[in-house]
């Protein structure tokens, strides 16, 4: 068959009603304060990776919150877990906890074997 | 000493009232309904410390017994105009009241969901107001449109409000935090529903509001989505699909809802309107205008009337309480 170079786009809409959340729930029970973002973006501001890559904490836990992990494990590996973002964070986030938390979970890891439980909070 | 005529008798006009009968002045306070405190009467819960309304309705209808005070409730009043020193004030079947002075607390009226029609209200089932939605909460029946438990409510901010094609530029100020309030209710109430709040900016305004925000994420689990319904309509099980964008993501979204709670904003009721006209007194979008916001609120250009409440700009019930009693002083002071 004569190919003429037309393709099907994919869908970009977020469809809410088939969202497979299993990976925020965990996510959720190793870091609660998760939740209390904003989306203020004072974490990105902070952060020393973002001002030299396009490494956008915000949007990854916005992302990963709406249940898209496609590509953040690669782009999580440019944090360099300096903490910054967590000092600026007005709501409390964990957000240094909450990087090494979307890693372990993105690479299905069992979080104990690491850390305490617990004691994220 | 000198007599008033208050028209409304909500939060504002019934503390006005009470202030004022307490320093012995005779006071005729008119209502245009069968009872006083209509807007508040079938709510469930005041932000922001969650008081039971029926309370505060009890509680101001107690300060009504008064002896200076004359509650005329099915009393519209159509007309008021000065004549001489005293005003005249007229109410639809012609009676004629005189006073030295009047307060106007006439209040405001709820926007009407129907002039949002991308939002399909009364089209589609399962698309609600706030203040149906408060109903549902305070008779503990929150069901979608088939009579079931709803396994996921959306509450959409600022219809009517902040929207050029409305004809509002303003905020309506109390549907940021009613919204978050009501969302608690309903994870109090079924916690196992997901609640969604589509926001373009959350304004927690008052003492507690911001705390009340935290809560309902850190305890209660609601959503925030930043983004406006562009628009809802009915899917063939009876419920509600919406399509919005999600402005933090920078992606379209589609959702379907059992329940979608429009957070309708503050009109200039009618009462409002039509009196604040007849004496020329107009502000911006129908309400009442005052001489000066920061020092002279509860006064107006016309000799001896004044203004409180929700007549002025939306404002919510505490803040109409304490306009009144300002109100009230206003009044004294101007003896």
């Amino acid at each position: 068959m004569k190919k003429f170079g037309f393709v099907i786009s994919q869908g970009r809409q977020l469809n809410f009603d088939e969202m497979h959340n299993e990976k925020v729930e965990k996510l959720l029970e190793l870091v609660p304060s998760y939740r209390l973002c904003i989306g203020c973006g004072g974490c990105t501001a902070a952060c020393s990776a973002a001002g030299f890559t396009d490494y956008n904490i915000r949007k990854i836990h916005t992302s990963f919150f709406r249940a898209q992990y496609e590509g953040l494990d690669e782009q999580l590996k440019r944090c360099m877990l300096c903490g910054k973002c967590l000092l600026v964070c007005p709501r409390g986030v964990n957000t240094r906890s909450l990087i090494i938390n979307m890693r372990r979970v993105l690479a299905n890891v069992q979080p104990n074997t690491f850390v305490r439980k617990g004691a994220e909070e | 000493m000198k007599s008033i005529s208050i028209i409304g008798a909500g939060p504002a006009g019934i503390e006005a009232a009470s202030v004022l009968a307490k320093q012995g002045m005779p006071v005729n306070l008119f209502e245009k309904s069968s009872s006083p405190l209509k807007n508040i009467a079938d709510k469930a819960f005041l932000f922001p410390n969650f008081a039971a309304a029926s309370d505060i309705v009890d509680l101001m209808n107690k300060k009504l017994l008064n002896q200076n005070i004359t509650l005329h409730h099915d009393t519209d009043i159509v007309k008021m105009q000065r004549e001489g020193e005293a005003w005249k004030i007229v109410d639809g079947k012609g009676n004629a009241y005189y006073s030295d002075y009047v307060l106007m607390a006439t209040g405001y009226t709820p926007f009407d969901a129907h002039r949002k029609e991308e939002l399909g209200y009364g089209i589609y089932n399962g698309i609600v107001t706030s203040l149906e939605m408060e109903k549902m909460i305070r008779y503990n029946q929150i069901v979608n449109s088939l009579g079931e438990k709803p396994k996921r409510v959306v509450f959409l901010q600022c219809v009517g409000s902040r929207d050029e094609k409305s004809g509002n530029h303003y905020c309506s100020k109390v549907c940021c935090v009613t919204a978050v309030k009501q969302a608690i209710e309903l994870k109090r109430q079924l916690p196992d529903t997901e609640a969604y709040i589509f926001y373009m900016d959350l304004r927690m305004w008052g003492q507690h509001f911001e705390e009340m925000y935290r809560e309902s994420q850190q305890k209660y689990g609601v959503r925030y989505v930043r983004g406006r319904i562009s628009e809802a309509s009915g899917t063939f099980d009876g419920r509600v699909q919406v399509k919005a964008e999600d402005t933090l993501m920078g992606l379209p979204l589609k959702m379907t809802t059992d329940l979608l709670v429009l957070m309708v904003g503050m009109e200039a009721s009618e009462g409002t309107k039509c009196l604040a006209k007849s004496c020329g007194i107009c502000g911006e979008y129908g309400f009442a205008k005052s001489v000066d916001p920061h020092l002279g609120d509860c006064l107006t250009e016309q000799k001896g009337l004044f203004v409180c409440g929700a007549c002025k700009r939306p404002m919510s019930i505490n803040d109409a309480v304490n306009d009144g009693r300002a109100a009230a002083v206003a009044i004294m002071e101007s003896e």
